[in-house]
């Protein structure tokens, strides 16, 4: 614990002071995303508080316009697409990688996890000079792309950290057993590691479904997605609709990553086999 | 009583021994079987390629195809021929010969009849300033025909001018380093030398210098507020520790554009916290925040806070308690204490968080776009903006270049010096 069983005055002091500037951070990191949430319920149209009212208007707003609705649709479109694409491969290139003699790895791991690290920018401005070339440039196919460049390393490191708990003999046990490498994955590997995968499908859902910045360069009018909507409703005017639409993808983020969460830590406890 | 067996006073030396053994017998034996397991190799290769060719693909071939717009720009040459040729041994220092002019209307009028003038007029501008009305107000001329070409050609005195040969001379070279330069406020002096832009042409470096100050100031902001949070979640009890890091992820979860949109509601100068600082009377009036540089710098510190937090709490964590306590016993002093114990085993781990955060602030892109003000455009901003309004590639590739290379070669150190395991952050 932080004090010694017989504090000095000045430990005291230090210890208080410590807890006093963490608290204050904690309101800091926590207060800013709290914030929408009541306003999102006002009835008025501003963004003060006090309230003048709760009602569900701007819900109605998010949820009931043709515009908004098919923001959703899309975002929906797309994050389903590029967690199926990102979820296979990743597990996939994860598998060959925990393999101890897969060959380059010091150059292939940097390579899989530049997408996080190169500005989001270069790479939506160099997708849509290429997507523009090739026909991809407006296509639903186009940003699916992008989005599983961005959501791959996720899937990658989290199947990667339950592969590490996976023994390997079991394969072996189910190859002398008679089975084709096909058959003891599915029957013997995807069991185990599956917290691992699940928990990485939802890392690459809500990092394509939170993109704005790809979305903004490859998307054509009709393809807008939630956070564009957004965006852009940011840069025209601000509606309280927009603390509406926040709220719904903040809960849908956090509700989606507590659980891949809770995967993952199942997913790198050492599997029993009763 | 006999001396102390050797095995116990040596141990050391003899683990060493054997763990060299060891190591020798299983490098030979990892040697054996990597030549005999050749095809197990290809095959784990096989299933990491989808993937692989993936990210070529969408990433890859799309970075590499915009750089090679910053050094390569084909459109005055593709949209002069006739002038290339002429210019050919033209020794660049006096005005080129007749011929020259001649070639150069012919292309005009070539380009007019292709209804290629406007992109030619346009390229040209963004080497020359000035150059589009220029072109487009000859091509007019040169179509009404009512002059010889060349008297056309001479009677527009930009054509004369001494900066416009050069330039169309180096255009007509597919290959340049004019837009590197450019985006570095630097330029090819007549001499072959390089040399500074005039001042009132400069904009790039100091975008640079601002991108780079504002990383360093929230990399700065999330080190003081997050260095002794991560300590007090490193010494409470499991649950309470478990309770605060909620409070450290719940943020880190939501996404960053919901989180901008979050102080662009707090900042309002009836917001929140222009509230909160007239409660506490800091201040005496409501301040601007929106469309500032202080607000934009305290969004960006809020969402990159966990970034910096965690890499540092994941080596705390790990640094036993007792290691202070045995440092009091010795007599040292709390801050010796901490100085000469604690601090430099957390190092590794505070450099992780710093360096991520100062790697990922230089990419930020949509927080300026949203609360930052004119002055307060990050480089990204500006490459945006030149594919989106400009619509000048070569400018947006070559301030892409320069950033993925400051990006890169900071995440190559990370790399090289802290490891890539220190990017996993939960």
């Amino acid at each position: 614990m932080l004090l010694s069983p017989y504090p000095t005055i000045g430990e005291r002091i230090r210890i208080t002071l410590l807890w006093l500037w963490c608290g204050m951070v904690i309101l800091f990191l926590l207060v800013p995303i709290l914030v929408p949430v009541p306003l999102s319920f006002n009835s008025g149209a501003f963004f003060i508080f006090p309230l003048e009212g709760i009602s569900t208007r701007w819900y109605a707003v998010v949820l009931g316009t043709q515009r908004w609705q098919s923001a959703i649709g899309n975002s929906l479109i797309v994050a389903f697409g590029t967690t199926l694409i990102a979820t296979m491969l990743g597990t996939l290139t994860a598998i060959a990688l925990s393999d101890e003699k897969f060959p380059g790895r010091r150059i292939v791991m940097p390579l899989l996890l530049s997408p996080l690290i190169v500005p989001v920018v270069i790479t939506a401005v160099g997708s849509y000079l290429f997507y523009a070339r090739v026909g991809l440039a407006s296509t639903y196919a186009g940003i699916i792309l992008a989005h599983t460049a961005l959501a791959s390393p996720f899937v990658v490191v989290t199947v990667g950290a339950s592969l590490t708990g996976f023994d390997r003999n079991l394969m072996r046990a189910a190859a002398i057993s008679g089975a084709r490498p096909i058959t003891s994955f599915f029957k013997v590997m995807l069991p185990l590691i599956l917290p691992g995968v699940l928990s990485g499908a939802a890392f690459a859902f809500v990092t394509s479904f939170d993109e704005v910045v790809v979305v903004q360069f490859l998307a054509s009018a009709n393809q807008r997605t939630m956070p564009l909507e957004m965006f852009i409703g940011l840069r025209e005017k601000l509606s309280p609709a927009i603390t509406a639409a926040a709220t719904l993808m903040m809960g849908l983020s956090i509700i989606l990553l507590v659980v891949a969460n809770l995967l993952a830590r199942r997913g790198k406890q050492r599997p029993r086999i009763d | 009583m006999t001396a102390l067996e050797p095995t116990k006073l040596d141990r050391p030396r003899i683990a060493r021994d054997r763990s060299a053994a060891d190591a020798k017998a299983a490098k030979s034996v990892t040697a054996k079987l990597r030549r005999a397991e050749f095809g197990d190799r290809l095959r784990s290769l096989a299933l990491a390629a989808p993937l692989l060719v993936l990210l070529a693909l969408s990433l890859g071939i799309p970075i590499v195809l915009l750089l090679s717009r910053a050094v390569y720009d084909p459109t005055i040459a593709d949209a002069l021929p006739q002038t290339s040729q002429a210019l050919r041994g033209w020794n660049g220092a006096e005005l080129p010969g007749d011929a020259a002019f001649l070639a150069l209307a012919a292309d005009l009028r070539d380009n007019q009849a292709r209804g290629t003038a406007y992109e030619l007029a346009k390229s040209l501008n963004a080497r020359l300033p000035g150059a589009r009305s220029q072109v487009l107000k000859t091509v007019r001329q040169l179509e009404a025909a009512d002059r010889p070409p060349l008297e056309v050609m001479k009677a527009v005195p930009f054509w004369s001018a001494p900066g416009t040969w050069p330039v169309i001379e180096s255009g007509t070279h597919s290959v340049t380093s004019f837009y590197l330069l450019s985006a570095l406020d630097l330029r090819w002096n007549a001499d072959g030398g390089i040399e500074k832009v005039p001042p009132q042409q400069a904009i790039f470096l100091q975008v640079f210098m601002r991108t780079f100050f504002v990383a360093a100031a929230v990399t700065l902001a999330t080190l003081i507020l997050g260095f002794p949070l991560a300590y007090l979640i490193a010494a409470v009890p499991k649950g309470l520790a478990a309770i605060l890091i909620v409070a450290v992820l719940l943020p880190f979860w939501t996404s960053i554009l919901v989180r901008t949109a979050a102080w662009t509601v707090l900042l309002q100068k009836f917001g929140l916290v222009n509230d909160l600082l007239l409660w506490l009377g800091i201040a005496d009036d409501r301040l601007d925040l929106m469309y500032s540089r202080i607000g934009l710098i305290i969004a960006m510190t809020h969402i990159q806070l966990p970034f910096t937090l965690l890499p540092i709490y994941s080596v705390m964590r790990t640094i036993p308690a007792s290691q202070m306590k045995a440092a009091y016993s010795l007599g040292a002093k709390p801050f010796t204490a901490f100085r000469r114990v604690y601090l430099p085993q957390v190092f590794p781990g505070v450099m992780a968080g710093c360096l991520l955060t100062f790697i990922l602030c230089l990419g930020y892109y949509i927080t300026p776009a949203l609360i930052g003000g004119a002055s307060d455009q990050l480089i990204s901003n500006f490459i945006a903006n030149y594919v989106n309004v400009e619509l000048n590639w070569e400018m947006a590739a070559a301030l892409s270049f320069i950033l993925l290379v400051f990006t890169l070669a900071l995440f190559g150190i990370f790399a090289r010096i802290l490891g890539l395991d220190r990017l996993k952050l939960v």
